[in-house]
């Protein structure tokens, strides 16, 4: 679960972290207002939506008068944001986050990441900020500063110590880097995050180091222990097909071809969108519908995909350990005739109840086309694509 | 021979009152499973599926010799359940629950070193060795006792390849899921590891997703200390960057962990790789005829 930056920074203001004086505004009038609430002379208009790139896509402006504060969020607030990780639709924006502009000396990046190898929490740092990690990552590995976090003793300061002074963090600036660092674990830890960011820490007017920028993303298994962190959950961001699904217990991702795809397990879910690719196909869609599946859930995901009018066709492809064939079988019957549905079905049963669920597909009397295996009923899926748009 | 379970392991299962637990408890003992016990707080002293039920694993190991557990209770509370199987000696957990919080696991992997156990999972459809001991919620009819190892982190993929496998007639020494999270137990290198050592295993098949290195990893392993033929796949293909398929470790970070950077690099290893998710089995076929 992804966060807006004026909620994270919030969040790490209220961890002791240092960040600009600021608020979100969600009109021209508020965000005068905010200006005029810091003071000072210049301030960051930044548009707040859930995605990177916003400088480049002209989401962040600075302001030398409260009158161009105004300007600028009005320029903002309602327009479509193109960034490189939008789309090329982009995202409406519906709030900015004003706050007071620094003078920066010097730029960092800082983040905290679950190391899949490592299998730790572990630290990310870089003398070369405000640039894409993973750029500098590729082109100046050594540049990247990475520091595993042992769980059972937390951040100790010499590590932190140790990473300020490998990028240059020394002097005065070291015990602020150690306060920072012990605070962002803190947050991490304590917040069930996945991944935290800092792009750029900077240092700022007089030798502070401060967070110019602030990203979390949320562990969404652990936010129910944190219902503060619900609550700065941003439907808006998400798409709505998603978060239908989600509230269904379907796990559901849109793409954008046309063989709509409902799988259960997210393995055989993708092997079963890369055979509809390899016989020429584009799959609509990811839907695992889980464990467990009763016809209401698979009738669910039949809705769900086909609210996306670039499905031609739709592929079940069902190998059941947990789940029941006769009980998906039912669910299908009863989607095709509730939802009237006009699209070819391409059906393939396998495992747990097949002959049960075999029995309710051929006596349905529904022009169901049915697979004996992956390879054909992706096969037999393409071809109907084919058939429907000739 | 098989890997990590046996007709000799001595099972329970945690959690093993609730609805899930007891009905693929149920379907364990059918395949023949040595489920000696169960373990259930609040209920020691009970009996269930004509089995006794602890309080805690330490009293089940000590009353029973368990070795192995199947952790069947809900994520929020599993990663507890994972230490106290730790801490009271079991050799072999495996952990079925899907969606415990990744911090939790970070935890668990910590307290893990030192002990001498081997986790599976979590999310994970489990470990079978057909015709002797089957922990975990795969459909048991598909497998069938054979020579070829098979390790994956997807359940249903698995059977699909299981699937095809005996079709063709080849059988399973052992099927190991290693599940779908990011930071799990046993990884495909301790999964290969234990089959190259087991002399009843010709083959094996390593079915991945995008996501991570851990394939990568295994290839370049198996190519060091290998004398037996890998077949691989790596699911994922047609999935965009950035986005998480299901699987919480399905997830394209960067270029070298798309499926189809991964396959090419496992090829070059001298793994033998599927690229139609629907050859697993005529692959193995084909690779056990050369």
């Amino acid at each position: 679960m992804n966060i807006h930056e004026y909620q994270a920074k919030e969040l790490f203001r209220s961890y002791g972290i240092a960040v600009p004086a600021g608020r979100m505004a969600d009109t021209e009038a508020m965000a005068g207002d905010v200006a005029e609430e810091i003071g000072g002379k210049s301030w960051v208009v930044k548009a707040q939506i859930h995605a990177g790139g916003r400088g480049k896509g002209g989401g962040v402006k600075l302001a030398e008068s409260v009158e161009e504060v105004r300007h600028h969020a009005d320029q903002i607030i309602g327009s479509h944001l193109i960034t490189a990780q939008t789309g090329a639709q982009g995202k409406l924006v519906q709030r900015v986050l004003v706050e007071a502009a620094h003078e920066i000396k010097k730029e960092f990046y800082l983040g905290l990441i679950i190391d899949r190898t490592r299998q730790r929490i572990t630290i990310i740092a870089s003398a070369s900020g405000g640039m894409d990690i993973e750029d500098i990552a590729n082109s100046h590995p050594d540049k990247v500063i990475r520091e595993a976090v042992d769980p059972a003793i937390g951040l100790p300061e010499f590590q932190c110590r140790k990473i300020a002074a490998r990028i240059g963090l020394t002097g005065e600036l070291m015990p602020q880097a150690v306060k920072l660092m012990r605070a962002l674990y803190r947050c991490f830890r304590d917040k069930g995050a996945l991944m935290t960011e800092i792009n750029p820490l900077a240092i700022v007017d007089d030798n502070k180091l401060m967070a110019l920028d602030a990203k979390i993303s949320f562990d969404s298994n652990a936010v129910h222990r944190y219902p503060e962190i619900t609550s700065y959950r941003d439907f808006d961001e998400e798409d709505p097909k998603e978060v239908e699904a989600t509230g269904h217990g379907l796990n559901y991702i849109a793409l954008d071809g046309n063989v709509g795809c409902i799988v259960n397990g997210a393995g055989l879910a993708m092997a079963t969108m890369d055979a509809i690719s390899l016989h020429g196909g584009s799959p609509a869609n990811f839907l695992d519908v889980g464990g467990g599946a009763s016809p209401e859930k698979i009738a669910n995901a039949f809705r769900i995909v086909l609210k996306d009018p670039n499905v031609k066709t739709i592929l079940l492809n069902i190998f059941a350990g947990i789940n029941r064939c006769d009980w998906v079988a039912t669910g299908v019957v009863q989607a095709m005739q509730d939802q009237k549905i006009k699209e070819p079905v391409i059906i393939r049963l396998s495992g747990t109840n097949v002959e049960l669920g075999q029995k309710i597909i051929d006596n349905s009397g529904l022009p169901f086309i049915v697979a004996k295996d992956l390879d054909e009923a992706a096969r037999k899926s393409v071809e109907a694509v084919r058939r429907v748009t000739a | 021979m098989s890997i990590f379970i046996n007709k000799n392991s001595r099972v329970i299962y945690q959690g093993f009152t609730g609805q899930h637990a007891t009905f693929h408890a149920e379907e364990a003992i059918a395949h023949g499973t040595n489920i000696v016990a169960g373990v259930t707080p609040g209920k020691g002293g009970t009996r269930h599926l004509d089995r006794p039920v602890f309080d805690t694993v330490s009293d089940a190991v000590r009353e029973t010799g368990a070795d192995v557990s199947g952790i069947f209770v809900p994520p929020r509370f599993a990663a507890d359940a994972i230490l106290e199987a730790i801490e009271a000696g079991i050799k072999t957990i495996v952990v079925i629950a899907d969606g415990i919080p990744v911090q939790d696991m970070v935890r668990v992997k910590r307290y893990l070193i030192g002990h001498d156990a081997t986790i599976f999972g979590p999310n994970t459809a489990g470990v079978i060795t057909p015709g002797e001991c089957k922990v975990g919620i795969m459909p048991a009819n598909i497998y069938t006792p054979g020579r070829i190892g098979v390790v994956s982190r997807s359940g249903t993929l698995n059977y699909e390849a299981v699937a095809q496998m005996t079709e063709l007639g080849h059988g399973q020494s052992t099927s190991v899921g290693i599940g779908g999270d990011p930071i799990n137990g046993a990884n495909f290198v301790d999964v290969l590891s234990a089959f190259n050592d087991d002399p009843d295993t010709d083959a094996v098949v390593l079915i991945g997703e995008i996501g991570g290195s851990q394939e990568v990893d295994a290839a370049i392993w198996a190519k060091a200390h290998m004398d037996k033929p890998v077949i691989g796949f790596i699911a994922g293909v047609s999935a965009p960057p950035g986005r998480r398929m299901g699987h919480a470790g399905a997830i394209i970070s960067g270029e070298s962990d798309t499926a189809e950077a991964k396959m090419n690099h496992m090829e070059a290893l001298g793994v033998h790789v599927v690229r139609n998710p629907a050859d697993i089995g005529a692959t193995v076929d084909r690779v056990l005829k050369q």
